[in-house]
């Protein structure tokens, strides 16, 4: 059996977005005495969403796509979680130490520069920021 | 407010000494910006926009706009020295400005491009300045199915213009509707999609949406790759920076053709300063006496893109400042920005708020002639950027982009959006859904909703309200004939071959 394409499976997401949204607006009053009702415009978006995911999943099986290159997404979804766990860790860490610990990720990590110079620069970066922010804007870091 | 003395009290606000450096600001951070591979102006305005609720809003426009019309300038200098366009606007000038650099006249395209920016942004302030108030006086008599009829039109046009897959321009527009739904409804005080989230009840930020989807993706985008190309040398002194008297001669036509083009496809919803900038080359190279030496090193094939993508600045301020609908991803982030800060763009806002109006177009006078002189003599400076290590920038531009975030609501939960919209922007990058009209449905979809539901209430409950009126009529059939273009195979084969090109 033909593998499914992307086009396939975000179809498959966006419709159940769609079906989310109309499930959702319908029960929310349509048209009252007033007028519309806050159920009114989502419905006919998300009855759109849905028409034209369907579309899009037809129209991929019918008719691949052109082939999207994963290569190097690792890298950019390894950069995504390190955000992720930094964002994780900012309430119980502080924003200077895990955005100081995402700078040396990115460098040592995902550059392969050496540890000394990735660490200069996490120190350099979480400092320039301290100065910038707090110090000279009166900026409130997270 | 006539135009003679509205450009006198424009002029009295942006020299005042704090507008003046704003500018300056901006129009560096803007060259810096087009400079730099991989960050546009939408991600930076959107990165900058937290930072503005301290400044006055005059001299923040001044800035925002100014990174804006700044960015198109430095795009050009990636595009001559590295062939990679520092901005999508900037794709056509790689042609003939990197052909230029490698046989030795890096120097003569850099040069040509600064003049040719000069001149067409000029032009582009002058098409802003005649013809913002008289379309403002016009958009006057709209009411709301006027409104929801030319906001559907505008994003038809996005649609159209924004991706080789109108399905999937057209998702990603209606994402954009549903970001904007999220929160409580104003009109039945109805909580809307908040699964329950009490930070939700007021909405999804804007800033948060345009920040990850534009910033943080890109920085997701451009993680992929680990190698940077390799830029060619900038020829050092002015005098190699200056073109010759018949590099001037034979641009004369570009000048002239980039800036109308580039202008007039500015106004135009969703269109753009890329395709500006690929219609005026590909215009250039018609009425070309040489069309074979184009993509050989001809300076006019560097004049004419880069003329039309720096008017399309001017033009494209015209529909987000007099009817409050922006045309495209930067011109939504400047329409969210002034909102922010408490204006209403529309056919009110000149007559409402000359200062900030008129001080912006003398401002973007003013800013052209730094650019001008800045890029001429500090060209191989900007180069310089381009040697600023991606482990050095990537998490700078993530960590301006969390404290962006959390210094404008002060919540986490606005901090996790941020790396889910990020997440999002790099998804629909690799799936090749458009970004533009997701960020103009966001932008829009409040407006959009609102006219609709009170063009309802007008015609109690009748939907012929927003046909029987003329203006709405003609500019909802032509939002649907947009829309149905796909069905016409020989005008869908002319609209994919126009993005492919």
């Amino acid at each position: 059996m033909k593998s499914l394409g992307a086009d396939f499976w975000s179809g498959l997401a966006l419709g159940g977005l769609g079906a989310y949204i109309v499930v959702t607006a319908s029960r929310w009053e349509y048209l009252g005495a007033d007028g519309p009702g806050p159920g009114f415009f989502p419905l006919w978006y998300g009855i759109a969403m849905a028409g034209l995911s369907l579309a899009l999943m037809i129209s991929s099986v019918r008719t691949p796509g052109v082939r999207i290159d994963w290569t190097g997404s690792a890298r950019a979804f390894a950069t995504w979680a390190a955000l992720a766990v930094a964002v994780a860790l900012l309430k119980v860490a502080g924003f200077l130490l895990c955005f100081g610990a995402l700078t040396f990720f990115i460098a040592a990590v995902m550059y392969r520069r050496p540890v000394l110079i990735a660490a200069l620069v996490a120190v350099a970066a979480a400092a320039a920021f301290y100065l910038v922010f707090p110090l000279a804007l009166g900026v409130k870091l997270p | 407010m006539d135009i003679a003395s509205g450009l006198l009290h424009g002029f009295a606000v942006a020299l005042q000494p704090m507008n003046l450096l704003w500018c300056f600001v901006g129009v560096l951070l803007g060259t810096i910006v087009g400079v730099m591979p991989g960050l546009g102006p939408p991600a930076t305005i959107a990165m900058l926009l937290p930072l503005t609720f301290l400044m006055n809003p005059a001299s923040a426009i001044i800035m925002l706009a100014g990174i804006y019309y700044g960015a198109k300038y430095g795009g050009s200098t990636t595009s001559i020295l590295l062939n990679v366009p520092g901005e999508s606007a900037s794709v056509a000038t790689c042609f003939d400005g990197y052909q230029m650099a490698r046989k030795g006249r890096a120097g003569a395209a850099l040069g040509i491009a600064a003049i040719a920016s000069f001149i067409a942004g000029t032009v582009g302030v002058i098409g802003i300045m005649l013809i913002a108030p008289p379309l403002a006086r016009v958009a006057l008599a709209f009411s709301s199915p006027e409104y929801f009829a030319l906001m559907a039109l505008g994003l038809a046009m996005v649609v159209l213009l924004a991706g080789r897959s109108m399905v999937k321009a057209l998702l990603a527009m209606l994402v954009g509707l549903w970001l904007a739904g999220i929160g409580t409804d104003l009109f039945s005080q109805t909580s809307r999609f908040t699964f329950g989230q009490m930070e939700l009840l007021s909405g999804v930020d804007f800033v948060v949406v345009a920040i990850g989807v534009f910033a943080v993706g890109e920085v997701l985008a451009n993680m992929e790759g680990r190698e940077a190309a390799k830029a060619l040398p900038v020829p050092k002194g002015l005098r190699n920076l200056l073109p010759t008297r018949q590099d001037l001669k034979d641009s004369r036509f570009a000048f002239a053709n980039g800036s109308l083009v580039g202008f007039f496809i500015g106004v135009l919803p969703g269109a753009g300063s890329t395709i500006a900038s690929f219609i005026s080359y590909g215009l250039e190279k018609a009425v070309s006496r040489r069309p074979e030496e184009f993509g050989k090193g001809v300076v006019e094939g560097v004049a004419a893109p880069e003329a039309a993508n720096n008017a399309e600045t001017g033009g494209a301020l015209i529909p987000m400042l007099t009817l409050g609908i922006p045309g495209s991803s930067t011109t939504a982030v400047l329409l969210a920005a002034l909102v922010l800060w408490g204006f209403k763009p529309g056919p009110l806002f000149i007559p409402e708020q000359p200062a900030l109006f008129w001080g912006l177009v003398a401002s973007m006078y003013i800013g052209n002639v730094m650019l001008l002189v800045l890029n001429m003599p500090l060209v191989p400076l900007f180069a310089q950027v381009l040697r600023t290590p991606a482990y050095v920038l990537y998490p700078l531009i993530i960590g301006i982009s969390l404290v962006g975030v959390y210094s404008t609501s002060g919540s986490l939960f606005d901090v996790w959006l941020l790396a889910g919209f990020g997440l999002l922007g790099y998804v629909m990058r690799k799936l090749d859904y458009p970004s533009a009209p997701l960020i103009l449905g966001l932008v829009l979809g409040g407006a959009l909703e609102r006219a609709l539901r009170q063009s309802l209430m007008m015609s109690d409950g009748s939907i012929s309200i927003l046909v029987s009126r003329p203006v709405s009529a003609v500019m909802l059939s032509l939002a649907l004939l947009i829309l149905l273009i796909p069905v016409f195979g020989k005008l869908n084969r002319w609209r994919l071959q126009a993005l492919e090109k």
